[in-house]
């Protein structure tokens, strides 16, 4: 397939079909909206599951049954639509079921807005359901990146029974861009679904239990125990991040996501002022790669974190550069994307943000 | 040699009921894994666990099963129908479950004719949280929650849920039973064969309400409690059936 002009929320819908969804369950919110459309047709169309649920809390809760029945599953939103989802993701992660989970994120708090923000970055890596239990969450900064990223998610979830959450904002999901659906993803060995809930006459002798219950004490500690040890598995080969212009750089911009782009941008009209400047950018948010800090010279003079929120992702950058260098803040919200011109001021004018 | 004339269902694990002496969980639980099994729709079946006492379901009933989030049992059982369309999906939840909680979710799956069994089970009260008032909950009726009785003015009337889905298109059956003697006992066994032969026939959603006891938390004994059923709870939700599209189809 050749290059095609494709908006965000689609190509999100298309990569999933190309990723093998067997079913789509979700509610209407802006600004995803366009992920449901595309699939109501061209999945009822490709002979497989669309349906539009009562609410977001009724759509995550259909997902967990067929993520249990051993299908592959999915659902999208956007910030206080993700916020209801919260619930049922807690019982898909406790349960151990894979599903992907898409969310368009628009500011908040509340009702908040409609326009692109990175205001859920808490909300995607610090859970939000209740307990321990971490989402794979990717954070993209393309649409392709988007594509390729969904492509994969199925294979990904499946291959560690863990929901995958792609994070994007409302930016990447309403603009267009030149994308190719061809791109190959990693290749996973994975497993027959031999637990899932399809009818004891499919696997005779065995009753198959989807379930986050463990009311025993040492039982539901020893299931927090093999979840971590998961996790742990997930953070050694999971993680991913792009480090750009990182030999020497005087400063070193910490952004993911359509901040990252305008970032890059940023780093170019420095580059004209003389000013070094190089970035990391996450491409999973959890795991979130700390290791790339290590590479971060003594000589740099800081790091800025740059989100679109009042800073959420900056604890991150706190833990991961562990008081090494001096950590400044960039950040707008609830819609108000900046120009890379504010980017290049808050390096100019670099400060080290107070932390209370 | 001696015949075995009556045993434990096939339909039910070896697991020990969780239930409080004298509940009727458990007759309930027999003739829901009866039913499946004359039926022989056992091997295909996944039930749902729902909150509440029946919470641990999913360790009882002899198939596959989830457990579901309070409330949300009908949209899980959606989920699962519609990518195994061809296997017996049932939810088993209580007043609080379905009739409060979970009401958004019974009501759609209702409205689209999810081919789907409901057992809904009505004991007019929170049994697994300690006795609090139920949107069944009979007016005067004191529970923890309502210790001067549930009133009207202040809580409403009790939720009649039979008569609201008897309204709903997608309902292809729905029947009030009730478990409190023996002749009751084999009426609600009939219809809940016929529920899931329904749904084996494609025919569309389908719910039991099983009017049912709570002895510990009404405070009663077991035999008391079966009369409390036929005395106080049967004038407010009569027994009878409310929908039957199959017999239109036949």
């Amino acid at each position: 397939m050749a290059k095609v002009l494709m908006k965000g929320n689609e190509a999100i819908a298309l990569a999933a079909i190309k990723g093998g969804v067997d079913a789509f369950y979700g509610y209407p919110i802006t600004p995803q909206n366009e992920v449901p459309e595309y699939l109501s047709k061209h999945l009822i169309d490709a002979g497989k599951v669309f349906l539009q649920a009562e609410s977001e809390v009724s759509a995550i809760n259909m997902v967990y049954g067929a993520a249990g029945a051993g299908k592959r599953v999915m659902t999208s939103s956007s910030s206080p639509g993700i916020a209801l989802k919260q619930e049922g993701i807690s019982y898909i992660a406790a349960a151990e079921l894979p599903c992907l989970i898409v969310s368009v994120m628009r500011g908040g708090p509340g009702l908040g807005g409609i326009q692109p923000s990175q205001a859920d970055y808490y909300q995607a890596t610090r859970g939000g359901g209740n307990g321990d239990y971490n989402l794979i969450v990717y954070a993209p900064e393309s649409i392709q990146e988007t594509i390729d990223t969904v492509k994969g998610a199925f294979d990904t979830a499946d291959y560690y029974r863990n929901p995958v959450l792609v994070l994007v904002d409302g930016l990447i999901g309403q603009m267009m861009e030149s994308v190719d659906f061809d791109r190959p993803t990693k290749k996973r060995d994975l497993k027959p679904k031999d637990w899932a809930t399809t009818g004891t006459r499919n696997h005779p002798g065995r009753r198959n239990v989807a379930n986050s219950l463990h009311l025993d004490p040492a039982l539901l500690e020893q299931h927090n125990i093999h979840l971590q040890k998961k996790y742990k598995e997930i953070a050694e080969n999971e993680t991913q991040y792009e480090m750009i212009n990182m030999e020497n750089p005087d400063y070193v911009i910490v952004a993911y996501g359509t901040m990252a782009r305008i970032a890059r941008t940023a780093i170019e009209m420095l580059q004209e002022k003389g000013i070094k400047v190089g970035m990391i950018r996450p491409i999973t948010i959890w795991p979130y790669p700390e290791k790339a800090f290590d590479a971060i010279p003594a000589t740099t003079k800081g790091i800025l974190c740059c989100e679109l929120s009042m800073g959420q992702m900056l604890d991150d950058v706190l833990i991961a550069n562990n008081g090494r260098h001096k950590v400044g803040f960039f950040g707008r919200a609830g819609g108000m994307v900046p120009d890379p011109e504010e980017i290049v001021d808050a390096i100019v004018n670099f400060t080290q943000r107070v932390v209370k | 040699m001696s015949e075995i004339k009556y045993a434990k269902s096939k339909g039910l694990t070896d697991t020990p009921l969780t239930y409080c002496p004298g509940c009727a969980h458990g007759i309930i639980h027999k003739l829901v894994a009866e039913s499946l099994v004359e039926l022989g729709l056992l091997d295909k079946a996944i039930a749902i666990a729902s909150v509440g006492c029946s919470v641990f379901s999913y360790q009882f009933f002899n198939c596959d099963a989830q457990q579901a989030p309070h409330g949300r049992a009908c949209a899980e059982a959606t989920g699962i129908k519609r990518v195994l369309p061809d296997n017996i999906v049932f939810t088993y939840q209580g007043d609080g479950d379905l009739a409060s909680i979970g009401i958004a979710e019974t009501i759609h799956a209702a409205n689209r004719g999810e081919n789907i069994t409901v057992i809904f089970v009505n004991n007019a009260i929170y049994g697994m949280t300690g006795g609090q008032m139920a949107p069944t909950s009979l007016i005067g009726q004191k529970t923890t929650t309502s210790q001067d009785g549930r009133d009207f003015a202040h809580h409403g009337n009790p939720i009649h849920i039979s008569e609201m889905f008897a309204t709903i298109e997608g309902v292809a059956y729905l029947e009030r039973v009730s478990v409190y003697d023996p002749k009751h006992v084999i009426q609600a066994k009939k219809a809940i064969k016929k529920a899931f032969q329904y749904q084996e026939e494609k025919r569309g959603f389908t719910m039991i309400e099983v009017i049912s006891t709570c002895p510990v938390n009404w405070g009663m004994k077991p035999t008391d409690a079966m009369d409390w059923v036929k005395d106080k709870m049967l004038p407010v939700f009569p027994l009878g059936l409310f929908k039957d599209k199959g017999d239109q189809n036949a």
